[in-house]
C-alpha cells in the first residue's frame, strides 16, 4: 500500500505534447495549466465549478479544470484552447465564433469552445449543444444569441464538408 | 483559490481504500467525482488531512439488474446513467432525474455514489432513492452492510457512513406494476431545484392501489408526503383527485424558506409539481 503523498510526478499529453512535471498534490489542474505550463488560454473565474470558463478536454470529455487536481490527469490526454487553432489558422469552430460575433470580451470563450468541441466529438446535435451545453457557461456580454448562431453556422459548414 | 494542504493517495484497489480508511478514519475523505468536494476544498470549507482518490480503481462503476433491483456501482458517472439503456428501460425516472444534475461538463465527472453520499438536500437522486425505498451498500475491513435510504441520509450533507466505511453501490428496487416519474423547478436549467418531486403510483383496475411521493429541495433531507399517498389509495386518478392531492401536499409539507424561495412559494411549487406529474400519469395511461 502506497503511503499518502504531498508531491507527485505526473506524465501526460497536453495538446499533443508529452509533459512530465512534479506537482504538489493540492495543485488544481487549472493552476497547473496556467502557472506551470504557461497555457493561460484556460481562464479561471469562479474556481468552484459554476462559471465554466476553465472547461477543457480530458480524454475528449469536457470537464471543469478547477474541479480536478493535476495529479488526477496523470496518464491522460489533455486539450486546451491552445490546441484548437491559432491566430491566422483558426479551427472551423473558432472561425464560426469569430464570423458570427459569438464573443465580445472573450473571457468565457475558451471554455465554451472546449465544451462545444467535446460535445461535437460525442455526437451531440447543434440544438442539444445550444440548449444543454451553453447552460454550463456564464457569458455576460453576448446574451448567448450570437453563440447559438455560431454553433449553427459551424454545423452548417461541417455538414457541407 | 486552491485547496489547503493535504496528503493524497490514488488507490488502485478497493482493499487499498478500505485499509486507508481503517488507518486514517475521520482524518480521511474519499474523492469520487469531486464536483461537490473540490469546490468545498477550494473554498476551504472542507480541509481533509488525507484524500483517498477512488478514480483509478477498476470495477467500482457499472449498471446491472440484480434480481428485482437496479444496482449502480458507486463510481458510475452521471453521464453514463443518463445515456444507459438499462436505466432508460427499467427506471426512466432515474434517467430523467440524473439529467437534471448540473451541466454536461459536471455530469461527465459526477458519480452516483458521491451524489447520494453528499446528501445535499437539493439533490435529485436521494429523492428518487427515497421514493423507491432504495438502499446503499457500505463496505469496510469489518465487512459489508446494506442500509436503507432512510437510515443512510441523516440531514444536510450528513449520512450515517462510519469513518472506516465506503459506499460501493446504490440499489434502486424495481417495483412491478409501478410507474415512477421525476420533475423539478429551478431558476435556470442546471441550477439546484427550488423544489423537486419523485412520485410513483401503482394503478390496478383504474384505481390507485398505492402511491409513493417524495419532495426534495424543501427541507434538510427528502420528505415523504405520506398524507398525499394515503388520500390517493382506492381512488380513481382523475382531475378531481389530483386537485385534492395537490392541496394536501401543500398543506402537509413543512418547507424551508431561504434567499432563493420562501416557504410558501416552495409549498406552491410542490403542489404544482404534484399536479404536473400525476397529470402525466393519467395522460400516459390513456
Amino acid at each position: 500500500m502506497n503511503a499518502p503523498q504531498t508531491v507527485m510526478d505526473i506524465n501526460l499529453i497536453v495538446n499533443g505534447v508529452q509533459v512530465s512535471r512534479e506537482v504538489e498534490v493540492r495543485t488544481l489542474l487549472s493552476t497547473f495549466l496556467r502557472d506551470d505550463l504557461g497555457l493561460t488560454g484556460t481562464h479561471v473565474a469562479c474556481e468552484h465549478g459554476v462559471c465554466g470558463s476553465c472547461t477543457i478536454l480530458v480524454d475528449s470529455q469536457s470537464v471543469r479544470s478547477c474541479l480536478l487536481l493535476a495529479v488526477q490527469v496523470d496518464g491522460t490526454n489533455v486539450e486546451t484552447v491552445e490546441g484548437l487553432g491559432s491566430l491566422g489558422s483558426l479551427s472551423p469552430l473558432q472561425d464560426a465564433m469569430w464570423r458570427e460575433h459569438g464573443l465580445q470580451c472573450g473571457f468565457c470563450t475558451p471554455g465554451i469552445l472546449m465544451s462545444i468541441e467535446g460535445e461535437v466529438r460525442s455526437g451531440a446535435s447543434a440544438e442539444a449543444i445550444c440548449d444543454e451545453v451553453l447552460s454550463g457557461h456564464l457569458c455576460r456580454c453576448t446574451g448567448y444569441q450570437n453563440i447559438r448562431t455560431a454553433i449553427h453556422a459551424y454545423f452548417a459548414t461541417k455538414d457541407e464538408s | 483559490m486552491r485547496p489547503g494542504a493535504f496528503r493524497y493517495v490514488s488507490a488502485i484497489s478497493l482493499d487499498e481504500v478500505l485499509q486507508n480508511l481503517s488507518e486514517f478514519g475521520d482524518e480521511s475523505t474519499l474523492l469520487a467525482g469531486g464536483q461537490s468536494l473540490i469546490p468545498l476544498m477550494n473554498l476551504r470549507l472542507a480541509r481533509p488531512e488525507v484524500l483517498i482518490d477512488l478514480n483509478r480503481i477498476p470495477g467500482l462503476a457499472g449498471i446491472d439488474i440484480v434480481g428485482d433491483q437496479l444496482r449502480i456501482g458507486a463510481m458510475t458517472r452521471a453521464v453514463d446513467v443518463v445515456t444507459n439503456s438499462t436505466v432508460a428501460g427499467s427506471l426512466p425516472a432515474l434517467s430523467r432525474a440524473t439529467a437534471f444534475i448540473g451541466h454536461p461538463q459536471i455530469r461527465n465527472r459526477t458519480t452516483i455514489g458521491g451524489n447520494i453520499s453528499h446528501a445535499d438536500p437539493s439533490s435529485e437522486l436521494p429523492g428518487v432513492l427515497a421514493a423507491l425505498e432504495g438502499s446503499v451498500t457500505l463496505r469496510s475491513i469489518r465487512g459489508e452492510r446494506n442500509v436503507g435510504w432512510n437510515d443512510f441520509i441523516v440531514s444536510t450533507f450528513t449520512n450515517s457512513r462510519e469513518p472506516d466505511e465506503m459506499v460501493v453501490d446504490v440499489r434502486f428496487p424495481l417495483r412491478t406494476g409501478w410507474t415512477f416519474a421525476y420533475d423539478e423547478v429551478a431558476p435556470r436549467h442546471g441550477d439546484y431545484p427550488l423544489a423537486g418531486i419523485c412520485a410513483g403510483v401503482q394503478i390496478v383496475d383504474g384505481v390507485v392501489r398505492e402511491m409513493r411521493i417524495v419532495a426534495v429541495g424543501v427541507s434538510d433531507r427528502p420528505v415523504v408526503l405520506s398524507e398525499v399517498a394515503q388520500a390517493s389509495a382506492g381512488r380513481e386518478l382523475d382531475e378531481t383527485l389530483i386537485k385534492e392531492l395537490s392541496k394536501i401536499g401543500r398543506e402537509e409539507l413543512h418547507a424551508n424558506g431561504d434567499a432563493h424561495a420562501s416557504s410558501e412559494y416552495r409549498k406552491w411549487l410542490v403542489g404544482t409539481l404534484i399536479t404536473r406529474i400525476l397529470g402525466n400519469f393519467v395522460l400516459e395511461s390513456r
